[in-house]
């Protein structure tokens, strides 16, 4: 258990109530090793943004468990959540960057989530995870000055600034071109390597397929492929 | 000032960033603001403004006890008269060291050219000046001479210039009630709400103006008292001198007060300018929350990325006052600039006492604050539509 991140036990989902109540997730087990990268596929509706916002402390677990970093987010409220995602690392498609702040200052919220500190640090911070993503000559730009390309690796350097224990990424290398993709992904991996960080990724990018650990597969709602890159091949994970 | 508000609050300052990030947009909301706050400085300025022209003629008294009518007894201009007998009765008390009547009547002055003021006339015994401003002693005496005045420079509708020079030994003649009149000096009063301006003439001369009234019956009469003696106490025990309900008797600055509060509180002028400061009021806020809630709306991704990055409720409420305070904060200033213009104009066509006060702009100020706030709680509401499991 010390080297899980994730632990899905018996994951069912809902949405809607009454006549017009729909299962999204049926029974899903999953577990995700520390460290790992960890790809989720499957066409749309299959349920794969559903469990990762479940992973993630964005929606509540109706029935069955999910463990993360030790922690069983049944009945968990909507502070612990909150609490828990500090831990946490979001990149989006649409990336959501802030349109008013620069992109050091888009990066240094990603500090100023854990409270107050030292402002020179944190701008330091972010200059650095900036100058990684190849947008040290960017800091001071707005959004609105940046390319598509650019505004992801904003939103990835400021994903990465509070060194979180896992990563959730939902196509984070669509917007970017293939050196940028590739240097994102090995720069997960690294992460992975040197700090044990975890990244679950959404992507149906076929060009960094390699290099995931693990690619699972979801249609329906249900875990119908686990297959392992770099980490041994087991099939499907079955909850400890 | 984005380095100053961060070091103030402690974190980037982004309600500023969003405010200043749309210029047009701020200026539109501050001039929403300023529009709000002229509304209520002007209401208040007026409200301000009758309450000050209702004091004015108080302070042309210097002793302690007013003593008036009990029917119509709650404004100094309107009031019924009393028996001077009173005021004998009154001369009784040992604590009571003297005491003069004073008549109150109203005439329309006609100064050609279809130009008319509505004048309130004050008649006064010429020896009383110790009752009465200390500015005013020596006036009084001129108008011993029957038919002379002093003549109120700040009237409305009339060119009062010509009077200016006016003096006991070159007295400038005006005609009114049918009467030629003498002008032996001015002062400097002013009409307000109920009149256009305030002449002080004689008893005597009081009476050729106002024929009908009798020195027997003056509208007011005003009382001194010994050194050390105490305004509610001798008023109370002069109360049971008198049969019960003949008498309305009153330290002169309770009086004053009273007749503000009467004219603010329950005469249709001062409701109306309380109803204009609450329209004001509730103006700035509607303005206020349009502007929060469609800068909430606005960014609404990007709270529900903050949210899923793990930043709480308050985080989020420190946001919207942040904008709330610097909307007030900045559109206070255009607001208080616009209103000073707006006095100053309507002063000079009205001659009305309408003039800013710190007091007033301060409390206007934290209103402000307050009502932007309050408008910023309700635009909070919004953020519950920030869900950050949407935004995969």
């Amino acid at each position: 258990m010390a080297n899980t991140a994730i632990a899905v036990r018996d994951l069912n989902h809902f949405f809607g109530e009454g006549e017009a109540r729909k299962q999204a997730m049926f029974d899903v087990n999953l577990i995700v090793e520390r460290g790992s990268l960890t790809i989720l596929m499957g066409p749309s509706g299959s349920g794969k943004t559903t469990l990762l916002t479940l992973m993630g402390c964005l929606r509540a677990v109706q029935t069955g468990s999910v463990r993360l970093l030790g922690h069983d987010l049944f009945d968990a409220d909507e502070a612990t959540r909150t609490v828990m995602r500090r831990r946490l690392g979001f990149i989006f498609q649409a990336h959501n960057l802030h349109e008013s702040l620069t992109a050091r200052q888009n990066v240094v919220m990603g500090l100023q989530v854990h409270g107050r500190g030292d402002r020179t640090r944190h701008a330091k911070a972010a200059d650095h995870l900036l100058r990684l993503v190849g947008l040290g000559e960017r800091l001071d730009y707005l959004p609105a000055n940046l390319s598509g390309g650019q505004k992801q690796r904003v939103a990835i350097a400021r994903a990465l600034v509070s060194n979180p224990d896992i990563i959730f990424a939902d196509e984070p290398t669509a917007a970017l071109d293939k050196v940028s993709g590739l240097a994102a992904v090995r720069l997960f991996k690294d992460l992975g390597s040197a700090h044990g960080t975890t990244t679950v990724m959404v992507t149906h990018d076929p060009r960094i397929l390699d290099m995931a650990d693990r690619i699972v597969t979801l249609e329906d709602g249900r875990i119908v492929e686990d297959r392992r890159g770099s980490l041994p091949r087991n099939g499907p994970t079955a909850p400890e | 000032m984005t380095a100053f508000l961060a070091r103030l609050l402690g974190r980037l300052p982004i309600g500023y960033l969003q405010l200043t990030h749309h210029p047009g947009r701020l200026l539109a909301a501050l001039a929403g603001i300023a529009f709000a706050n002229v509304l209520v400085f002007v209401q208040l300025g007026l409200a301000g403004s009758m309450a000050e022209s209702v004091a004015i003629p108080y302070r042309l008294f210097q002793p302690d006890l007013l003593i008036v009518s009990p029917a119509e007894s709650q404004t100094l201009s309107d009031a019924a008269t009393l028996p001077r007998q009173r005021l004998f009765q009154a001369l009784v008390h040992p604590d009571v060291t003297g005491g003069t009547p004073i008549y109150v009547g109203r005439a329309t002055w006609i100064s050609g050219h279809e130009a008319s003021s509505s004048i309130q006339f004050f008649g006064l015994a010429p020896d009383a000046g110790p009752f009465f401003h200390d500015a005013l002693a020596a006036p009084l005496i001129s108008l011993s001479l029957s038919d002379m005045a002093l003549v109120d420079t700040l009237t409305r509708f009339v060119d009062m210039r010509s009077f200016t020079d006016a003096t006991p030994e070159a007295p400038v003649p005006f005609e009114m009630q049918n009467r030629q009149l003498g002008a032996v000096g001015t002062v400097s009063i002013g009409g307000g709400f109920g009149g256009d301006g305030v002449f002080l003439v004689s008893d005597q001369t009081f009476f050729h103006l106002f024929p009908q009234r009798s020195s027997s019956t003056p509208s007011h009469i005003l009382l001194a008292l010994a050194p050390g003696a105490e305004s509610g106490r001798v008023a109370a025990e002069l109360a049971q001198l008198y049969p019960s309900d003949t008498v309305r008797i009153r330290p002169v600055a309770q009086a004053m007060d009273q007749e503000v509060r009467y004219q603010m509180t329950e005469r249709p002028t001062g409701l109306i300018f309380a109803f204009g400061v609450a329209i004001g009021v509730v103006v700035g806020i509607v303005i206020a929350y349009q502007v929060l809630s469609a800068d909430v709306a606005d960014h609404i991704r990007e709270y529900a990325t903050f949210k899923a990055m793990g930043f709480r409720q308050g985080f989020f409420v420190g946001i919207i006052l942040e904008e709330a305070i610097i909307l007030a904060a900045i559109g206070f200033w255009p607001g208080l600039a616009f209103s000073q213009l707006f006095y100053e104009s309507l002063a000079y066509l009205t001659n009305i006492p309408i003039f800013m006060t710190p007091e007033r702009a301060v409390a206007v100020f934290i209103g402000t604050i307050i009502a932007c706030a309050l408008s910023g709680i309700l635009a909070m509401r919004k953020l519950a539509a920030a869900q950050p499991a949407d935004l995969f």
